[in-house]
């Protein structure tokens, strides 16, 4: 990947996250942030990648460190986000028998 | 495997649909119907992402990996599924240090390796570093307070001068490692040093009423930090993944500054409450309680009554009980809405995903735009648990710390029924004038406590 492309990469990337959120509700502001934490647990790719060309102790602990808080980032953001979209998904249906 | 599919076409193919998959999932849980199927979509990217990468050409240390990754994840795994839906705010702040720390690891393996290829690289790499490292104290720091480990805001003169300072000297160290000249393992080292204790510094004296504000930008940080890491390792799913995150933090970030009528820079560099002095003299008047079974009657013979929950609904874990009174309420004829403030809670929305947990519908709960008129029509506006965001001295003076800030008007309604824990002023420290009005009476005790009270009261009525 040149640096060009990696840059109108960057680029588009940066305004679909804008237009993703820019209509978002009040009520999902919670669980989107949390989802979007969930999104940046992808850093266990670069996590694995560095773990996994580390020669030094100094590179091998840090990177296992890298692993471990990566693996927790994903994890952790699933878990949450998911708990609290549940509830929102059930508080929905009996809004809509609540409602009539 | 066929001649055509190379471990290098299988890894690129796959980062593509999990990009797609994290664009998908985000753009679904911006709705209440699709969110849900939102989360189910992006996991399945990282599934994808994570799998695909153990056939990275090259890779080694499998013995290690696969352990640390099982040991963060099972740590996660069993605190995600255990904490309590009030600390929901603490633990995406937790997660979202661990992302920044992560970011700030590859960072420091490829920079102690000193293998950097060119300034470019270098460049983001450290600059990667720095945010991640600082996302990750800030985020464990807003943690701590949220979770009651840190109580106090740690205020001295010349902090501003001391975060000018430490990133001034974090940018010094970072370009000269970035430009080669000086990237040695000491030096490297001392970037590292620099920007965790920035983190700590910029984060210690943000009150806990800022903090919603701050979780979302250091989300944003972490965000941009995986991408600048995957700009480095040439891995287009983390810049995708994370540029995506660091613009949609960006904006929340300025969406919930904005709901408080503050700049981001003000979050940051004033203390809250800093220039509060003048304000806490204005009040006059003294503060009159009620007993439940008062309110209690006033509620099931009132017309409409507006519920504004706030942190203390939170703490007490109340959502259940306050929704178990409207029912009784709503049963009787009354028309019972719930009025959710912007930044309500330690995050935005939080109030909202306590309401849903507790089964209230969607459409009784309102925003400061749709219900602040219909507080004058209103025969009672409980409070519970909320203070700076109903304190109408937002409104009218201009001394105040909060002037400016748009509240609630709930001095407007009929009756204002205050459920409070103690006397004291409220995460601020500023001095509410709405507990002192002459329509306004104060039900003390713990949010839950007192919400069995009325349920009793308004049975007996």
């Amino acid at each position: 990947m040149t640096g060009i492309v990696a840059l109108y990469i960057f680029m588009l990337a940066a305004f679909t996250g804008y237009e993703v959120i820019a209509k978002v509700p009040v009520i999902l502001h919670t669980p989107l942030m949390s989802g979007s934490n969930f999104v940046h647990g992808i850093v266990l790719v670069g996590a694995m990648v560095a773990l996994g060309s580390a020669h030094t102790p100094l590179e091998k602990g840090i990177g296992i460190l890298g692993v471990a808080l990566a693996a927790g980032n994903a994890v952790g953001g699933y878990v949450v986000t998911e708990r609290m979209l549940e509830m929102f998904k059930s508080s929905g249906s009996r809004a809509k028998k609540g409602t009539h | 495997m066929p001649s055509w599919l190379s471990a290098d076409l299988l890894i690129q193919a796959s980062y593509f649909l999990t990009a797609a998959l994290f664009i998908f999932g985000l753009k679904r849980m911006s709705s209440p119907v699709s969110a849900r199927s939102g989360i189910l979509w992006a996991g399945a990217g990282m599934l994808v992402a994570t799998l695909v990468t153990f056939l990275y050409p090259g890779m080694s240390n499998y013995e290690l990996i696969v352990p640390a990754m099982f040991a963060g994840a099972a740590i996660a795994w069993w605190s995600g599924k255990r904490v309590a839906m009030t600390d929901m705010p603490q633990m995406i702040a937790l997660y979202n240090g661990m992302g920044g720390g992560a970011a700030a690891a590859i960072a420091a393996v490829e920079l102690y390796r000193g293998e950097a290829t060119g300034y470019a690289i270098s460049t983001l790499a450290v600059a990667g570093g720095i945010i991640g490292a600082v996302s990750f104290s800030g985020s464990l720091i807003a943690f701590g307070k949220l979770q009651g480990l840190i109580n106090r805001s740690f205020r001295f003169g010349g902090q501003q001068l001391l975060n000018l300072l430490l990133l001034l000297a974090a940018l010094v160290a970072g370009a000269l490692i970035a430009a080669h000249y000086n990237a040695s393992p000491a030096m490297v080292s001392t970037l590292f040093a620099l920007a965790l204790v920035l983190g700590l510094a910029m984060t210690l004296p943000i009150g806990g009423a800022d903090m919603p504000v701050v979780i979302s930008l250091y989300n944003a940080f972490t965000g941009l930090a995986v991408a600048f890491e995957g700009f480095v390792l040439n891995n287009a799913a983390m810049i995708i993944a994370g540029t995506v995150v660091g613009s949609a933090g960006t904006l929340l970030t300025q969406l919930m500054a904005k709901a408080m009528n503050r700049s981001l820079g003000n979050v940051l560099f004033s203390g809250f409450g800093d220039t509060g002095g003048a304000a806490t003299g204005t009040v006059t008047g003294s503060m009159k309680a009620i007993e439940a079974a008062d309110v209690g009657v006033m509620m099931a013979f009132g017309q409409k009554v507006i519920i504004v929950p706030g942190y203390g609904m939170a703490v007490a874990q109340a959502q259940h009980k306050i929704w178990e009174l409207c029912q009784l309420l709503i049963d009787r004829g009354v028309t019972v809405k719930f009025a959710i403030h912007p930044v309500a809670g330690r995050m935005p929305g939080h109030m909202n995903v306590l309401l849903a947990e507790a089964g209230v519908p969607y459409d009784l709960i309102a925003d400061l735009d749709e219900i602040n008129s219909e507080f004058e029509t209103a025969d009672v506006a409980l409070i519970i648990g909320a203070n700076d965001v109903v304190n109408p001295v937002a409104r009218t003076d201009k001394s105040s710390p909060i002037y400016g800030m748009p509240i609630l008007n709930a001095d407007k309604a009929k009756n204002v029924i205050v459920i409070k824990r103690g006397k004291g002023a409220g995460f601020s420290g500023i001095e509410n004038a709405l507990f002192y009005l002459d329509n306004t009476r104060m039900l003390y005790g713990d949010a839950q406590k007192a919400a069995a009270e009325l349920i009793q009261a308004v049975k007996a009525v």
